[in-house]
């Protein structure tokens, strides 16, 4: 009766929407995307050099430095790998989880997508397969960072396979024969134009679409984490505490199997558009 | 008047759904080809996480659209 009771909402809405404006929350992105520095956040802060040439960017950045670490990681290992088949057929050690997964992308992915031919495309295949993998995986070490979060480096993966693709199916079918090929018959000629501009199409949005899954499942991923922890210091409390870290752990182990679930797909559906590419059978 | 954040709010949380309703459906039919024929069940376990992963994929298309309306 003599407290007024007609703006206490309102009141509650204007300080807490208040308090969350306060918050800064630039860290998520900054954690996120790429940086021109090494960040070991208490220990210190490791500059990375820019060169500009003929007025492009080209400086290394933390993405740069990752996929360089994944690039050595995978030299050394698959050397080691090669040499121990010299000394004999039978896989020990790193040669045996190696060879687990090169026959897995041999037999389960390339196989049934690509068919007879499957072996010329079978470096390629497994190149990217390790490559996105190795990538995936740095980034889920502390103060690691994912290169494939970056949309320069999955789109310039998906180019790569775009390229793959078409010759692969110029080589096989020859370059005009190739794009008589995209068209099924027995169709009415008047469905002619549009089914040309619609499979010309299909022809660009198939590597554009591997480019955004990779890059939006990485992603999306990191900042799913750091948002489940993040709402421990925006909220400025103790008891979110019990709920916010095992969730973020779950959401930590479902990463690994996305990383490893995204590799599998980007290389399946390059193999499948191979295989498209070279049997067509329409 | 910036509405942005809540486009960015609304248009993931109308994408989860659409994708959550897809994929549960795929599930759902996973399960029960599984169990009406459990020889086959390796196989349709592999082609089921290959279309659940690219259902999932449009829904990232939207989520990134929201990310760059979030971020404007």
């Amino acid at each position: 009766m003599w407290i007024n009771n007609s703006n206490i909402v309102t009141d509650t809405v204007k300080t807490a929407v208040e308090v969350i404006k306060k918050q800064d929350t630039s860290w998520i992105m900054h954690h996120v995307l790429d940086a021109r520095e090494l960040d070991f956040s208490p220990f210190g802060v490791i500059h990375l050099p820019q060169i500009h040439l003929f007025g492009i960017d080209i400086s290394i950045t933390k993405h740069v430095i990752f996929m360089w670490l994944a690039v050595v990681i995978l030299i050394v290992t698959f050397f080691i790998v090669a040499r121990s088949y010299k000394k004999s057929l039978i896989p020990r050690g790193i040669t045996n989880l190696t060879e687990v997964f090169i026959v897995f992308v041999r037999d389960e992915i390339a196989r049934p997508t690509i068919g007879k031919g499957n072996e010329i495309f079978l470096p390629y295949l497994l190149t990217a397969f390790f490559f996105i993998l190795t990538c995936n995986f740095l980034g889920l070490i502390p103060y690691g960072s994912t290169a494939t979060s970056n949309i320069a480096v999955t789109a310039t993966l998906a180019t790569i396979s775009f390229v793959v693709i078409q010759v692969g199916g110029m080589m096989k079918n020859g370059f005009f024969g190739y794009f008589k090929g995209m068209i099924p018959h027995g169709i009415p000629i008047w469905l002619l134009p549009i089914m040309f501009v619609v499979e010309i199409l299909g022809l660009f949005t198939k590597p554009f679409a591997l480019a955004i899954r990779l890059f939006a499942n990485m992603t999306a991923g990191h900042i799913v984490i750091l948002a489940l922890l993040g709402l421990i210091i925006i909220l400025h409390t103790y008891i979110i505490v019990p709920v916010s870290i095992p969730f973020a752990l779950f959401i930590y182990l479902l990463e690994i199997f996305f990383s490893l679930l995204q590799a599998y797909i980007f290389t399946m559906l390059s193999s499948l558009f191979i295989g498209m590419a070279v049997h067509q059978e329409h | 008047m910036d509405f942005a954040h809540l486009a960015a709010g609304f248009g993931a949380a109308l994408t989860v759904i659409g994708g959550a309703f897809g994929i549960g459906k795929l599930a759902s039919s996973a399960m029960e080809a599984s169990g009406r024929q459990p020889e086959a069940a390796g196989d349709i376990r592999t082609s089921m996480i290959i279309a659940a992963a690219l259902i999932e994929s449009i829904s990232l298309f939207a989520l990134v659209i929201c990310i760059l309306l979030a971020l404007k």
